[in-house]
């Protein structure tokens, strides 16, 4: 085990590390916020990935000279569709099963197998797949780690995931509409009598989950290809990752799907990918039961 | 009241139409034996072999749906995992009868012998040398039969309590027992020489001697199946007429008051969740013995959720309605599959959405509601 | 000279740093009927919390009868006679309020017991009197959800009483009835607190003074003043922080 070999190991982590951040703080927010699980989350990361394939597409058929911006416009147009889309989710239907969280499980789930065979029949069964811009080809080989390759898209990925949760952070600590989605996440009631327009935040919060699991989305296509069941693997990991993290607050998000990254990727240096999958689930499962309510919740008044 | 209570100088009063008759009268007194003549003579006249096989296949899926009409509708716990359990029986009686085939000299065994061995087939193209030890019990019915009873009882029971205990929450339950269906399928496809991997378990010839193949067999599997779900269906219904399905629907909408009636919750829940594992086993093993297979793709997430629109669909407070929604749910199925492959997703995942939004009640809720709606019109 | 029931002592419990309650010494006399007073946030309903095992203290000891109740679970503080009634009425909804009180009956409670129960004469009996008792006997038969506010205190009272609780916590009975609901209620207390200890949290001072015997004054997490509600009224600290001027 060189350091070359130690260090790409965790960076392997890092990648995917950088879907799991971005997906769970997406689900965490809307889960603290309306304590909803939606189980199509999955699909909406595909449907960020479809999207930035088609940009891909589009700007190969119309303007292939500006092929080297496709990438940055399929991040943005990403997030816009699935933050749409989320938007008009919550508005048609995840809005009339407020209060029951169970059956808005199921009735995601149900909107995850139309997205799915929707998939299907835009794009076809098979996997697609994306073309690396120029600027992002190549890898970063460090003098100091002789051996180590790390590729550059990932690089960049990873930076972007960074990027992206700083900014949530600030949305949600530095600005009024943060200040709103905090107030009804702690208390709905209070807030609604204090003029706040709690169906707008919801709508919003909601639509922003939606967007950054659009953004994961894009990030994902530089990682693999995306097919239609692409969404549906990682969302038991996603679920994972948000319960184990807790939902009081979003450092425990972010750092168990750090923790849960870079552990799945050790295991799967030493076993086989499904089995590495399988221990890590049963892992923080087992976890769980010492600390049913996440990794950092607060005590709650038992 | 029709339901046996002693009242007394008691009155009952039914009130205005939203006030709804106590839980016993769900289980209504003409749907029973309606289903019963329906599925233990109208069926099979009416249907050829084939079918009525593939009528048995769904009833295999009334089982978990009979236990998660207990488990949701009246314990309010959310199992998205009942392949685990489906699974379980599943694979323990294709194990017995991978057995009995390897030693009673079925052709695919003719290939292995040929190798020297008298493992089953999928181990010798997998190279395994030796049974695993957790195979060998399995040589006996006797002890397959108690293991496919209680396994998934005592697995259920510890993993529920162990939650429930913790207080662990609906929603967070929920994700667990999606997780470990997951990881179940996972493991059984990874772990391809001892399980059959993807392909599963199969080609077995003969149960307890009888030949799977001969004329007539499938008949006589199908009523068996349909017996065992009739019992299913009137122990559920006792459980929900019981002073215990009055508790668990308590649990379900109050759970914490329900502690300060004096009852241990976490052991309620964690029983009821127990029986709903032991009916997906039976189920499962059922369904290998009709079907032929044990595979892992009745395991996973996918399978598991399915058998949740089956309960929804019939009605979730109703076991009997649970049966008429895996009828239902698996006829169209079988539908789509033959005709209009594609459109299959589209139609369950419109009805997920559709039975959550517009019926919660699921059909077996239809005449309740149609009465409110009526009784609303009238009052307008 | 009468047993001491229930001994708090010495209790605590904070959230978040802010002490609910603050090293509290409690203690009530068999067959007392207590009423605790005082501003909101003095931790009144936190110390019933604690006491029916809904809340664990931070330090502190309770007592009740020979029974050490910080550490059980709550159903094994109802078990052994300890009954709680909540701020808001908590009552099962989807069940009627036959079944209402049925369920709080206190026989049985295990799992098998449950299963294979067959309703008793007793039973029914004790149901019909105590449904007569909160004068609910007309609606048996209608789901808990339907009933008025003022009904589904009773019928949680009702509820409690089916348990044959030795100790009853009643925290606000009667916030939200009528004048002439309060008089029933303070009627029914009377009525029940034969043989039964009773501790009442209330505001209304009217009905402090119709149904308590003695009366204990908490403020922030602390017990300022304790004795007949002419003692405390007098007090000057409790006019101070309560009673006004």
């Amino acid at each position: 085990m060189t350091p070359a070999i130690f260090a790409m190991q965790a960076f392997n982590g890092l990648s995917l590390f950088t879907i799991l951040v971005l997906m769970a703080i997406g689900l965490a927010i809307v889960f603290g916020l309306m304590g909803v699980i939606n189980m199509a989350h999955g699909e909406l990361m595909a449907m960020g990935a479809y999207t930035t394939y088609a940009t891909a597409r589009l700007f190969e058929s119309t303007m292939p000279g500006l092929m080297d911006l496709y990438f940055l416009f399929g991040v943005v147009f990403a997030f816009a569709i699935t933050f749409a889309f989320g938007f008009a989710l919550e508005r048609g239907l995840i809005r009339f099963l407020y209060k029951r969280p169970l059956d808005t499980m199921l009735a995601t789930w149900g909107l995850s197998l139309i997205l799915q065979q929707a998939f299907r029949h835009i794009f076809g069964p098979k996997e697609v797949g994306v073309p690396t811009v120029s600027w992002l080809q190549g890898a970063w080989a460090p003098s100091a780690l002789p051996g180590a390759l790390f590729p550059l898209s990932r690089i960049f990925i990873v930076g972007l995931a960074l990027v992206v949760s700083f900014l949530v952070y600030l949305l949600l600590f530095k600005t009024r509409w943060g200040l709103r989605i905090r107030a009804v996440t702690q208390n709905r009631v209070m807030s609604g009598a204090a003029g706040i327009n709690t169906e707008r935040v919801d709508a919003l919060t909601f639509a922003l989950g939606c967007g950054l699991a659009g953004i994961a989305g894009s990030s994902f296509t530089m990682l693999a290809s995306t097919g239609p069941v692409t969404g549906q693997q990682y969302v038991v990991d996603t679920f994972i990752v948000v319960v184990f993290g807790g939902v009081e607050n979003l450092l425990g998000t972010f750092l168990s799907a750090f923790i849960i990254g870079e552990l799945q990727s050790t295991f799967e240096f030493l076993m086989t990918g499904s089995m590495a999958k399988a221990s890590i689930l049963l892992l923080v499962i087992v976890a769980l039961y010492f600390r049913p309510n996440g990794l950092f919740a607060s005590k709650v008044r038992r | 009241m029709g339901n046996g209570v002693i009242t007394a100088e008691v009155t009952p009063k039914d009130k205005a139409p939203a006030a709804v008759r106590p839980l016993a009268s769900r289980i209504s007194r003409l749907g029973l034996p309606i289903i019963a003549v329906l599925l233990l003579i109208a069926f099979p006249l009416a249907l050829s072999e084939f079918r009525l096989n593939l009528l048995a296949k769904y009833l295999c899926f009334a089982f978990p749906a009979v236990g998660i009409v207990l488990i949701w509708g009246y314990g309010g716990i959310l199992s998205l995992g009942q392949g685990i359990f489906f699974g379980l029986g599943s694979y323990m009686l294709a194990m017995f009868l991978k057995l009995e085939s390897t030693e009673s000299g079925s052709s695919a065994q003719a290939l292995s012998s040929f190798f020297g061995s008298n493992l089953p087939d999928f181990m010798v193209w997998n190279s395994v040398e030796k049974l695993p030890w957790w195979w060998e019990p399995f040589h006996s019915f006797a002890f397959t039969l108690a293991a496919i009873i209680v396994i998934p009882a005592v697995l259920a029971f510890v993993l529920a309590y162990a939650n429930f205990r913790k207080r662990v929450g609906g929603v967070y339950f929920s994700i667990i027992t999606l997780a470990l269906s997951a990881i179940m399928a996972i493991v059984i496809i990874g772990q391809q020489g001892v399980t059959g991997g993807v392909n599963g378990i199969t080609d077995f010839k003969t149960v307890l001697g009888f030949s799977l193949e001969a004329e007539g067999i499938r008949t006589k599997l199908y009523l068996l199946t349909v017996v065992l779900l009739l019992i299913a269906v009137v122990i559920s219904g006792f459980i929900v007429k019981s002073r215990l399905g009055k508790v668990l629907v308590a649990i379900r909408d109050r759970e914490d008051r329900v502690r300060f009636s004096g009852y241990d919750t976490a052991l309620f829940k964690a029983f009821i969740f127990s029986v709903a594992a032991v009916l997906s086993a039976i189920g499962g093993a059922l369904f290998t013995l009709q079907v032929g297979l044990a595979s892992p793709s009745l395991v996973g997430i996918v399978p598991s959720i399915e058998m949740v629109i089956y309960a929804a669909v019939g009605g979730r407070l109703s076991p009997l309605g649970a049966v008429y929604g895996a009828i239902l749910v698996g006829a169209a199925k079988t539908y789509f599959s033959e005709s209009f492959v594609q459109y299959w997703l589209y139609f369950i995942g419109a009805l997920f959405i559709f039975v959550v939004m517009f019926l919660p009640e699921g059909l077996a809720g239809l005449p309740a509601r149609i009465k409110r709606w009526r009784a609303k019109k009238v009052s307008a | 000279m009468s047993d001491v029931i229930l001994a708090v002592e010495d209790l605590t419990v904070s959230f978040d740093g802010f002490k609910a309650v603050d090293g509290l010494n409690f203690y009530l006399e068999e067959n007392e009927l207590r009423c605790v007073i005082g501003p909101n946030g003095a931790g009144k309903t936190t110390l019933l919390d604690m006491i029916c095992g809904k809340t664990k203290p931070s330090a502190g000891r309770i007592r009740f009868g020979n029974h050490q109740l910080t550490g059980m679970m709550e159903y094994q503080i109802t078990r052994i006679g300890v009954g709680r009634k909540f701020q808001t009425p908590s009552t099962y909804e989807d069940l009627t309020v036959f079944e209402n009180l049925e369920i709080s009956y206190p026989k049985p409670r295990s799992v098998r017991g449950c299963l294979f129960f067959r309703q008793t004469p007793a039973m029914l009996d004790r149901i019909g009197l105590i449904a007569e008792e909160i004068s609910l006997q007309d609606e048996l038969h209608t789901k808990a959800g339907l009933l008025s506010h003022g009904q589904k205190q009773w019928l949680e009272i009702g509820m409690l009483l089916m348990q044959e609780p030795t100790l009853l916590l009643l925290d606000e009975p009667v916030a939200g009835m009528s004048a002439r609901e309060r008089e029933l209620t303070a009627e029914l207390l009377k009525r029940i607190s034969d043989g039964r200890t009773i501790v009442v949290i209330e505001h209304d001072m009217a009905f402090v003074r119709l149904i308590a015997h003695r009366v204990s004054v908490l403020h922030q997490g602390k017990l300022i003043a304790e004795g007949t509600m002419d003692v405390v009224q007098n007090d000057e600290r409790v006019i101070e922080v309560y009673l006004g001027h």
